[in-house]
Formats: C-alpha cells, sequence, structure tokens
C-alpha cells in the first residue's frame, strides 16, 4: 500500500518551478498534490502524479534530478483532532515522520502523504489500528 | 614498449652527457641569433662558455611568460622564417598570445616525442587513436596527431567538438586509445551515457589525458567508467607542446621527461634558487634540441617535483610527479594556498559526487569567499533537505579538513556548470583587487 512521490531537484533561480510544470502540462500528466521544502539555496519539489513513469522521464529528458520515494496516502478525518489522533498513533509506536503534505478531499475525509522513516512498520502500525490507506492506482486516478 | 629503447634507457651518466653537448650548442646559437638572449645573458654577465658542467645552467638568467609576450610575435625566434614550417599559438586569454614556430627538424622532433609518448601510454602500431585534442593553434591536436602517426598507429583526427557525433564514431569505427583533456572526456561519457552507449562496452584500453591538471580521483573515475588504464601526459606549447613528459602505464607513477631534449629543474618561485630532487617547487625547462624556439630556463609556473628513482618499465629518465597546479591558477583565500586540484580530490572522496564542480571566488566586506557548486547527480539526491544540507555540510567541513579554508559548498542543478570541450573552466574569481 505504498504512493510513488516523485521530487526534484531545484536551485532557487526564478521560474524554475514553472519550468518543472511546464513540462508536465505538456506531457500531459496531472499534478494530484505537491509540496515545495526550500533552504536558501536549493528546493525539493514534491509530487504526486497522475502518472509516475511517465512523468519521470519527461523531467530527466529535460535535465532535471529526479527521485522517487515510497511515501504513504492516509485517510485523515475532517474534523479537530482528526490528524492529531494518527500522529498519535504514530508517536506511541515511537515512528518518525519525515513530512506530511495535504493531497485533497475524499467525501467528508482528507488524504493526507506521510513520508516515514520506516514505512514498513508505519504501515504495519497504520493497518493494525484501522486507519484507511490508500493505494497508488486509488492515489494516482483521484 | 619503449619506442626508442637507445635514448630512452640511455645510463644517466651517458645522459647527462649528450645534455651537456646539447645546452652548450643551444646556448651559444641563442646568444647569437636571439637578441632578447644576448641582452639578458648580457646584463647577467653570462656568456655560454661559462657553461662547463650541467650545474652551471644556474647561472643562465630565467625566460618568463611576460619575456614571450613583450617579443610578440616572432621576437624569439632563432631561425629566419623561411625555415620555419609551423606556427602555433596559446589561447591568450590572460593577455596576447604567445607565439611558438617549428622547423621540419623541430616537427619532427616533436613527433619522435608525441610517439615515444604514445607508446609508454599504452599505444602500439595495431591501435586506432581517437584524438579529441583540439586541432588548429592550440599544440594539442596535431602533436598527438604527429606522434601518433610515427608511432605508425591508425589516428582519427576528430578534435574537440560535436560530441555526439564523436560517440557515433568511438561506437564504430572502435578506436582503442582515447586522447583528451579529462574534463572533456567525463562530458563525452556523460553524453555517450544520455545516447544510451556505455563506456564500458567500447573498445578503449588505454587513455591519455593531460593539458589540464586533474587528481589521483579522477583517475579512479576515469578508469572505472572506461574501463581503462588512464595515463598522465604532460605539455606546453612552450616548450613545445604535448609529448614532453608521460607515465609510463606500466607504473603510473610520475611523467617521465625526454630528457635527451629538455633539461627540467625545480625552483623556488619565490627566490629563484634551484631545488634538490623530490622538493616541490616551479618546474623550469631549457629546450636542447629545438631549431626555431628554443627555450632556455623557462619558468612554466607548474607545481611539481622531479623524482631519479628507477622505474619498472626500464626507462632511465626523470620523473616528475602529475602537476598539482600552477603557480597562478593558485587561488590565496583568506591567506591559504589553494588549488583547484586539491578541492576535486576532496569531493571525489565522497562516494557519488559528480567530478563536475567549479570554485567562485568572491570579496564581500574585505573577506575572501570560496563557493564550491558541485552538481546533484541523480544518486546524490534524495527527497529529504537534512540529507541534502549534510552532504553540503560534510563536504563543507572536509575541505575546512583538508585544506584548511572554510569554502561554502552549493549543491547545483546537473549540467548547470559549463561544459568545456577543451580545458575545464574549474574557477570564477569575481574579486576586484
Amino acid at each position: 500500500m505504498r504512493v510513488t512521490q516523485i521530487s526534484i531537484f531545484l536551485e532557487n533561480t526564478g521560474g524554475r518551478i514553472a519550468e518543472a510544470t511546464s513540462i508536465l502540462a505538456e506531457a500531459g500528466i496531472n499534478i494530484r498534490a505537491m509540496s515545495l521544502a526550500d533552504t536558501t539555496d536549493f528546493g525539493v519539489l514534491r509530487l504526486i502524479v497522475s502518472d509516475v513513469d511517465k512523468a519521470e522521464k519527461a523531467l530527466k529528458d529535460k535535465g532535471f534530478t529526479v527521485g522517487k520515494t515510497n511515501v504513504v496516502a492516509v485517510q485523515v478525518e475532517d474534523k479537530p483532532g482528526g490528524l492529531n489522533n494518527i500522529l498519535k498513533i504514530l508517536a506511541q509506536a515511537e515512528i518518525n515522520v519525515e513530512y506530511i503534505y495535504a493531497l485533497l478531499k475524499e467525501g467528508k475525509n482528507a488524504v493526507m502523504i506521510f513520508r516515514f522513516d520506516n514505512t514498513d512498520n508505519a504501515l504495519c502500525v497504520l493497518e493494525a489500528n484501522n486507519i484507511k490507506i490508500f493505494s497508488g492506482e486509488e492515489v494516482y486516478a483521484m | 614498449m619503449i619506442f626508442n629503447i637507445d635514448f630512452e634507457t640511455l645510463p644517466r651518466e651517458a645522459l647527462a652527457a649528450i645534455q651537456l653537448k646539447r645546452l652548450k650548442a643551444t646556448l651559444e646559437r641563442v646568444y647569437a641569433t636571439v637578441p632578447f638572449y644576448k641582452t639578458k645573458f648580457d646584463e647577467a654577465g653570462f656568456v655560454p662558455a661559462d657553461i662547463r658542467s650541467l650545474s652551471d645552467l644556474q647561472k643562465v638568467p630565467f625566460t618568463t611568460k611576460k619575456d614571450l609576450r613583450d617579443n610578440y610575435p616572432y621576437g624569439m625566434f632563432a631561425v629566419p622564417m623561411t625555415n620555419v614550417v609551423r606556427i602555433h599559438a596559446s589561447s591568450g586569454t590572460t593577455g596576447s598570445p604567445t607565439v611558438v614556430g617549428y622547423t621540419a627538424r623541430d616537427i619532427g622532433t616533436w613527433a619522435e616525442c608525441m610517439a615515444r609518448a604514445l607508446s609508454a601510454g599504452g599505444a602500439g602500431r595495431r591501435d586506432i587513436i581517437h584524438n579529441a585534442y583540439g586541432y588548429g593553434l592550440f599544440t594539442g591536436g596535431l602533436g598527438v596527431h604527429y606522434g601518433a602517426e610515427k608511432l605508425g598507429a591508425s589516428v582519427i583526427p576528430v578534435s574537440g567538438g560535436n560530441t555526439k557525433r564523436q560517440i557515433v564514431i568511438m561506437k564504430d569505427f572502435g578506436p582503442t586509445i582515447l586522447t583528451a583533456t579529462p574534463s572533456y572526456t567525463l562530458h563525452l561519457a556523460e553524453v555517450a551515457k544520455e545516447m544510451g552507449v556505455s563506456f564500458k562496452d567500447l573498445k578503449f584500453k588505454y587513455g591519455i589525458f593531460g593539458a589540464e591538471p586533474w587528481s589521483e580521483h579522477m583517475r579512479a573515475e576515469l578508469e572505472e567508467t572506461m574501463n581503462i588504464k588512464a595515463v598522465d601526459i604532460y605539455g606546453l606549447s612552450e616548450v613545445m607542446g604535448p609529448g614532453v613528459a608521460i607515465e609510463c602505464h606500466e607504473a603510473q607513477k610520475g611523467l617521465h621527461i625526454f630528457e635527451d631534449h629538455f633539461i627540467p629543474e625545480i625552483i623556488d618561485p619565490a627566490t629563484g634558487d634551484v631545488l634538490p630532487y623530490g622538493e616541490t617547487g616551479e618546474l623550469v625547462f631549457t629546450s636542447i634540441t629545438k631549431e626555431a624556439f628554443p627555450v632556455i630556463r623557462y619558468r612554466t609556473r607548474d607545481i611539481t617535483s622531479l623524482s631519479t628513482e628507477p622505474c619498472i618499465c626500464g626507462r632511465t629518465h626523470i620523473r616528475m610527479k602529475r602537476v598539482s597546479g600552477r603557480s597562478d591558477d593558485m587561488l590565496i583565500i583568506r591567506g591559504v594556498n589553494v588549488f583547484p586540484s586539491q578541492i576535486e580530490s576532496v569531493l571525489m572522496k565522497t562516494e557519488q559526487v559528480e567530478p563536475h564542480y567549479q570554485l567562485v571566488v568572491d570579496r564581500v566586506d574585505n573577506l575572501d569567499t570560496l563557493t564550491v557548486k558541485v552538481e546533484v547527480s541523480g544518486s546524490l539526491f534524495s527527497d529529504e533537505i537534512k540529507v541534502l544540507q549534510s552532504l553540503e555540510a560534510k563536504l563543507s567541513h572536509d575541505i575546512k579538513e583538508y585544506l584548511g579554508v572554510s569554502a561554502r559548498v552549493k549543491l547545483v542543478e546537473p549540467k548547470s556548470i559549463a561544459r568545456s570541450e577543451g580545458k575545464a573552466v574549474r574557477v570564477i574569481d569575481n574579486r576586484k583587487i
């Protein structure tokens, strides 16, 4: 139950994000979710896209450094304390979260992307607590 | 194989006798034919007859790059133009170019030295040499070319540039020896990979790399990428061109200088005093067989040391260490001497760091700053910022530890550092001093 995220190395120069997104647009790839982490020099753009292989190839062909990482798409109740419940479960199981960002809302619930240091353990804990996890296919088609 | 077994394995006493005879003749000739040398010798109170032993060479004044420029274009020629059959020139990026000339015999001497060099580097009559040194005013291309023909190998005069076509030629023509600058070779490997061609699958056995300083780590990288043995070649147009010195592929430890044609010395660049063998200083050359453009105690600015230790290949000629830098490439950053090749060594110790880097020096509030740009390759990249930041911190720390200078390491996108088809531009110095 993993989702493949692609990430791109970007220098902090004007217009670089737009260059990446225009490559994806031309390739007919839809962006499901994204997050940008940055430092003074560079940034890492993380993306969940409709077609991972096609996006990776299109970006690599244009000279971008592209990485692929396994992340987990978790259903979060859209109410106060919804995210907190999940983080509490993870904290009790001593699972580290590297980063989180929001995907979208699915009915009454939100879907969030989690990057764990140990994805296997995290999946076990989440499943044991009956937290809904989405598969890659489900997420790419959302 | 040793191309000229008689001269390359001469006992050192016999070699010294030949050197002395040729040195005397050269000094007498330049004194008589080149007004610059006559004036300079007269001012120093030196006459060629003062040379009784090789150590008397120390009495002769030095020649510098500035002297060559002051006599631009033909002032240093020792023969009339009717006897000059070839002219080459340095790029002149830092001033007016230096013009050098060759008689027909000089071209023959150069081909002989270059044939010896190729042979020491692993080439033979059966080899096909892909010569990617630039052809033209630069001595690299034609120097290697004449040597390859003299050796009897088949030479592909591909020159620099047109990189994709070079890859096709490498694949289809099956060259076994590559001659190129190390930085251009890395660019070739990169383009080959993009084209789906693995350098390992090509027929190359040896690579003969030079024309810019490079490190042992770069050697390891090139040997691994191409599945070859890589040797270092040395030369400079003022002294002749490529083929002044070469590493033998047997030892890969220091470059044999063809001492029956060139006398090397190592001096303290500050005082001009000759240093004993083994000590590091500036390399100085005197040519003893050249006709059109003899150079007398020419200061190369290259930093190295000399060793007379016998070599396993059987050559008796002295060996110079790989050039660690040029005294004019040397950066002085907050009082610390830094050579780009030292930074390269540090970077390439770290796994997965690509050999594409550039040093940017600036002066902010009267303080020198050094920024080292390093390209982020696929294997180096992580989706986690902290991993990338700790890589920057590690490289900065290593540079500080090995070189004693603080540097800011900046990760940059792949291919953002301009690729060269000749000598790499490793340093951008923005200081206005």
